[in-house]
């Protein structure tokens, strides 16, 4: 077993070389050319700049990002009750799903951009409408996946249980749910990667905090390097929800990490 | 418990313009405690008798009488493998093979306990915990098996178990299969391609034309029990063979 691991680890390790140099490559070419071709910091900031303002700024940076953060969490965790909800209902209600399928696929359509003023001017500029964004962001990647995945395709297994006496609530609980969780989790790893998105368009339009609020300030003062940093600190927070999404799938869905025999 | 079918008639209607029809006048009695395998052509509607028996589908005419009470229609009343294993990729071999009693809500740990009895006696003890994906596919049918006799119907509708196995397995889960049978004596309908396999398993062989199936012939098997695969060259075991052969060629 600990030569299988280490085999494993190294193996690992081999992978994420190669993405791992090439990143480092780029910015290697980027701070040399900066460098060379002098570039003004107000157009584009070296790597090394842009490092140098996130330390200067990091008690304001940490401040405004723990705003996003707990906007971010929160909507996420309410638009996946909201969606655990919807899909529910979609799928053992074929009338549901016909009055709100439709309507749920129209919403995408308007642009979130577009929204969020009126939920400005509707709820104000507390934490309320950055909320709304992130739930309007993630609902419908997490409610789509959630509902694809508890249509179960296979009409043989559906009756198999019906062969055994199931009912409908057994059949949802023993089949359709567990066969819906690869799909779900997609969803939320969707979701978790644009919810940080959706908080940050909110607190663009109006906030007191926040990243995006540090964004704004940011580039309407030419300080790009500070624009970058908070790319970074964007980038990096959703990285992070995508990484613990993906921890929960591993221990929650055990049966998908053995496929290798 | 006596299996009674009559007059059984399936027909299917492909979007409501081509009508297929499956079955047609269906008659056979399966006595308690006996074995009967059904064979025929592919695609001849066998796979749909044991869905009606099953209590899935229901047949367009006819009856079907379990101990004299009908259970057309109703599920839950005999133990049934469909061809495919469908084990549940999300619960191990263990919680597989112990779905149908949690379907029936018994006793989680009672049931677990009795799922791994069976699983060690049949030599997958050490696989209770694995996923069907970590399995082979003898282990999965095996699997599947188990499952339906936990069920703890004495009815059992077998489509196929064995289909998918190469010739080897296949001779191990006949004994297997006939070593259960001869424990707990159940009624059995097994369906099957393999003309040796019928005749080593079986007391009748019900012989299915092309569709729409009816039946072409029964033949009642005399040898003893416990048999012996040598049994398959014996002359009159070759006799029923060539009738077989005969039948289904006449019909395909
Ligand atoms: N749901 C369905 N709708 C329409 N036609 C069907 C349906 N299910 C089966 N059939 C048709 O009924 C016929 C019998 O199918 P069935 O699965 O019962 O055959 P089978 O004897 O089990 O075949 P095999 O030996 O290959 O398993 C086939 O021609 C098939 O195309
Ligand atoms: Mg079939």
């Amino acid at each position: 077993m600990p030569a299988h691991f280490e085999k494993r680890r190294r193996k690992k390790w081999q992978t994420s070389i190669p993405p791992l140099i090439f990143v480092l490559a780029c910015l290697a070419v980027w701070q040399v050319s900066v460098d060379y071709l002098k570039v003004p910091l107000w157009l584009l900031p070296s790597p090394v700049a842009v490092t140098k303002a996130l330390w200067r700024t990091r008690a304001l940076l940490w401040t405004n990002t723990l705003t996003t953060v707990w906007e971010t969490t929160t909507g996420f965790i309410l638009s996946v009750a909201l969606a655990l909800a919807a899909g529910l209902a979609m799928v053992l209600s074929p009338l549901l799903k016909r009055l709100f399928y439709p309507l749920l696929i129209i919403s995408q359509t308007v642009p979130l951009i577009a929204v969020a003023p009126l939920l400005i001017l509707w709820l104000g500029y507390g934490l309320l409408p950055k909320i709304v964004t992130v739930v309007l962001v993630c609902f419908f990647p997490v409610t789509i996946s959630l509902i694809e995945g508890l249509e179960v395709s296979d009409p043989d297994l559906l009756n198999l249980l019906k062969s055994m006496g199931a009912t409908p609530w057994q059949i949802l609980y023993t089949v359709r749910w567990p066969n819906a969780l690869p799909s779900l989790f997609a969803g939320l790893k969707i979701a978790a990667t644009y919810s940080v998105m959706g908080a940050v368009i909110g607190e663009w339009l109006g906030a007191s905090s926040g990243l995006g609020v540090y964004l704004t300030l940011s580039s309407h003062s030419f300080l790009t390097a500070q624009v970058f940093a908070a790319i970074f600190a964007i980038t990096v927070l959703s990285l992070i929800y995508f990484i613990l999404i993906a921890g929960i799938r591993h221990f929650a869905l055990p049966w998908l990490n053995t496929k290798e025999n | 418990m006596t299996l009674l079918l009559r007059d059984l008639s399936l027909t299917y209607r492909d979007n409501g313009s081509a009508e297929v029809k499956v079955l047609e006048d269906i008659c056979l009695e399966v006595p308690t405690g006996s074995f009967i395998s059904i064979i025929g052509p592919s695609g001849c509607g066998k796979s749909s008798l044991c869905n009606l028996i099953a209590g899935v589908q229901e047949p367009n005419r006819g009856e079907i009488l379990l101990d004299g009470r009908s259970i057309l229609g109703l599920a839950g009343q005999v133990g049934y493998m469909p061809q495919k294993d469908l084990l549940l990729p999300w619960r191990t071999l263990l919680d597989n093979v112990a779905l149908g009693c949690d379907i029936r809500r018994e006793n989680k740990r009672e049931s677990r306990e009795k799922a791994r009895l069976w699983l060690e006696r049949f030599g997958l003890g050490s696989f209770a915990g694995h996923y069907p994906q970590q399995l082979s596919g003898g282990m999965r049918q095996r699997g599947a098996l188990l499952r339906t006799f936990l069920f703890g119907r004495t009815t059992l509708i077998l489509d196929e178990p064995f289909g998918a196995l190469d010739a080897l397995t296949r001779r191990d889960m006949q004994q297997w299969l006939l070593d259960v049978w001869s424990q707990s004596d159940p009624t059995v309908v097994f369906i099957t391609h393999d003309i040796e396999e019928a005749i080593l398993l079986s007391d009748q062989i019900v012989v299915f034309s092309q569709r729409p199936a009816r039946i072409l012939n029964k033949i009642i098997l005399p040898f003893s029990r416990p048999r012996d695969p040598d049994l398959l060259l014996s002359p009159e075991a070759l006799a029923v063979k060539r009738q077989l052969l005969g039948l289904l060629r006449g019909h395909s």
